[in-house]
């Protein structure tokens, strides 16, 4: 008995020794929600072209969850040699505790972003409210479904967007921005905690006339369910939405992962990156990619947050945390 | 003097006092210690504030009016559990359980389903103008579901233990059923009843799983506790989370004093009807 177990530890310890040097190099991605699907194919096409160049194999594992929630977890001890979030506020927390140096934004081009997304409405089937832009929103009678933007990154951007739309309105000012979102919310029935159980809300449970959703949400729902039973309205006006990227200095520092971090995170600026991105509905940075997948991306007016806002830091203060604007429009205040 | 079971006192006593301080006491020091960065001021702020105060009274009070449902319904569940024998009844007994195995996201997804506008039931009782997902009323539900199997599982070794003969003797003696029932049964059961109670309700005062999905999570409205907690932590604010999660164990345990008080009472009220 004794013997066997030996034996059986023996060829676990060896199979193990195997594993680990097959792959000769891991490293962790930590990413939010909707994601999944673009790093699956983003971490094979780059494992196959560093297998080709280094000849070494890379592993690169994935953890997915809440942006907020996983930033928290990097934080606090889990190894990541890469961050991919859904907005820079996210990883400036993480720099914040010294992990990254305070100027990643500007380390990768397109302020750290290899693709984007933007803020567009899911409708029922033939759009039967007539939806057509953010002012159809706070007509009478017409549910909004959009999570809760102090527990969602993606939310943020909602918000954010909906804010710009009543800015750049003939007219708009900080006060009339204010009085349109106050407004908006006043027609959301259910605040959900993340992007997902926002969709959840909307597609399963069959509550509200609309949904503010990432782009690439909105056009992975409507492929997964069928094209039949939603239809994605592109409003005149919208952010555009900048999930960025990052290498985590202090991590691959210890990990001696630096090269082969710095290599993925550059592989989802390069045409074959992009164009897994693309295909994922991510929009792409590169012009010729973008060309290419045009009939997928509706061209709309955009702005951006820089343009609009300023940096992640001061729309955080100014509107998201404890007792900002969110707060002070929200009932009970 | 008499052979204990276990070895030794000092070494059990030990290994208890380090047990509980290891899995108890270390983890809500460091809570404490953590909520402390708040200080006494930022303290009073949060606690007063109307929203965090609107979402205490939809987690406790929805928890209390839970418990509350459970003892009554727990106490006919667990009563003819036991006392009636009927094909199924295991079954029956073994579906009591279930809301402790399910997990509480699946418990809340389930619920959600079921009570959405679009769901089974939420279909039927939308046009009665009753709402029940995305609204307190959803919330209490989620609570009396996982709640309820504490109150029929404390409740069942002392049905079962309960002499018959008594209810025969208050018979004999020209007792109405109700008599029999409010002054004989319910005193000896009253004590057990606490505790299902007791049990209740903590699990649904800081049950979140379950609870998130069914929510509507609109401030002032149906906003539980523990999401204001999850919020917090969101903006890396981790002296307020903790505070607020002080705040609420220690509403928690002002609660579970007052049952245990409550308890002693009903104990005495029992011995003096007995």
């Amino acid at each position: 008995m004794k013997k066997s177990m030996l034996v059986w530890f023996a060829a676990a310890s060896m199979l193990w020794s195997v594993i680990v040097s097959a792959a000769d190099v891991s490293l962790l991605n930590v990413s939010y929600d909707p994601t999944r699907e673009l790093y699956r194919q983003v971490n094979a096409a780059f494992a196959a072209q560093w297998k080709a160049q280094h000849g070494d194999s890379v592993n690169v594992r994935m953890s997915h969850g809440g942006s907020g929630k996983q930033a928290r977890s990097v934080v606090e001890g889990l190894p990541a040699d890469v961050v991919t979030l859904a907005l820079a506020y996210d990883i400036d927390a993480i720099a914040d505790r010294g992990l990254l140096a305070k100027d990643w934004q500007k380390k990768l081009p397109n302020n750290a972003t290899p693709y984007t997304s933007t803020i567009v409405f899911l409708v029922r089937k033939g759009n039967p409210k007539g939806i057509k832009d953010w002012a159809d929103l706070v007509r009478p009678g017409i549910q909004v479904v959009t999570p809760n933007p102090k527990s969602s990154g993606g939310a943020r951007w909602n918000f954010l967007a909906a804010w710009g739309y009543a800015l750049k309105q003939p007219g708009g000012s900080e006060a009339t921005a204010r009085a349109y979102v106050k407004e908006l919310y006043k027609h959301v029935p259910v605040l959900d905690t993340g992007a997902r159980g926002a969709t959840n809300t909307f597609v399963q449970r069959g509550v509200g006339d609309v949904l503010i959703a990432w782009e690439n949400e909105a056009l992975l729902a409507k492929r997964q369910l069928g094209g039949d039973t939603f239809e994605i309205v592109v409003p005149s006006i919208t952010i555009v939405a900048e999930p960025p990227v990052a290498v985590v200095d202090s991590n691959v520092d210890k990990h001696g992962t630096r090269a082969v971090a710095q290599a993925y995170v550059e592989f989802l600026y390069s045409p074959q990156g992009q164009e897994i991105a693309a295909k994922n509905f991510y929009r792409p940075r590169s012009a010729d990619v973008a060309a290419r997948y045009a009939s997928q991306f509706p061209a709309t007016h955009t702005f951006t947050l820089g343009e609009l806002f300023g940096d992640w830091r001061q729309v955080q203060a100014k509107f998201f945390n404890d007792g900002a604007i969110f707060d002070q429009l929200g009932p009970g205040s | 003097m008499r052979k204990r079971v276990l070895p030794g006192f000092g070494l059990s006593l030990g290994y208890a006092v380090a047990y509980l301080g290891l899995v108890v006491l270390l983890p809500l020091a460091a809570l404490a210690w953590k909520a402390s960065g708040i200080g006494l001021e930022g303290l009073v702020r949060l606690l007063s504030a109307p929203r965090t105060l609107a979402a205490l009274r939809l987690s406790v009070g929805g928890a209390v009016v839970a418990a509350l449902v459970n003892v009554v319904i727990g106490l006919l569940v667990g009563w003819v559990l036991v006392r009636y024998r009927f094909p199924g009844r295991r079954l029956f007994d073994a579906l009591v359980d279930l809301p402790f195995a399910l997990p509480t996201a699946v418990a809340g997804i389930a619920l959600t389903t079921l009570y959405a506008p679009n769901g089974w039931l939420g279909r039927w009782l939308e046009p009665l103008g009753i709402k029940v997902a995305y609204t307190p009323l959803g919330v209490f539900v989620a609570m009396v579901f996982v709640g309820f199997p504490f109150v029929v599982r404390t409740l069942q070794p002392v049905l079962s233990s309960l002499e018959r003969d008594v209810e025969e003797a208050a018979e004999s003696l020209g007792a109405q059923r109700w008599q029999t029932f409010f002054r004989v049964i319910l005193p000896m059961l009253a004590p057990t009843l606490l505790t299902g109670f007791a049990l209740a309700l903590a699990r649904a005062v800081g049950e979140y799983g379950s609870v998130i999905f069914i929510a509507g999570n609109i401030p002032m409205r149906s906003e539980i506790a523990p999401l204001l907690i999850v919020q917090k932590l969101e903006q890396f604010d981790y002296a307020g989370a903790a505070a607020l999660g002080v705040a609420m164990l220690l509403l928690s345990f002002g609660l579970l004093v007052l049952v245990s008080l409550l308890q002693r009472w009903s104990q005495r009220w029992a011995e003096r009807s007995a």
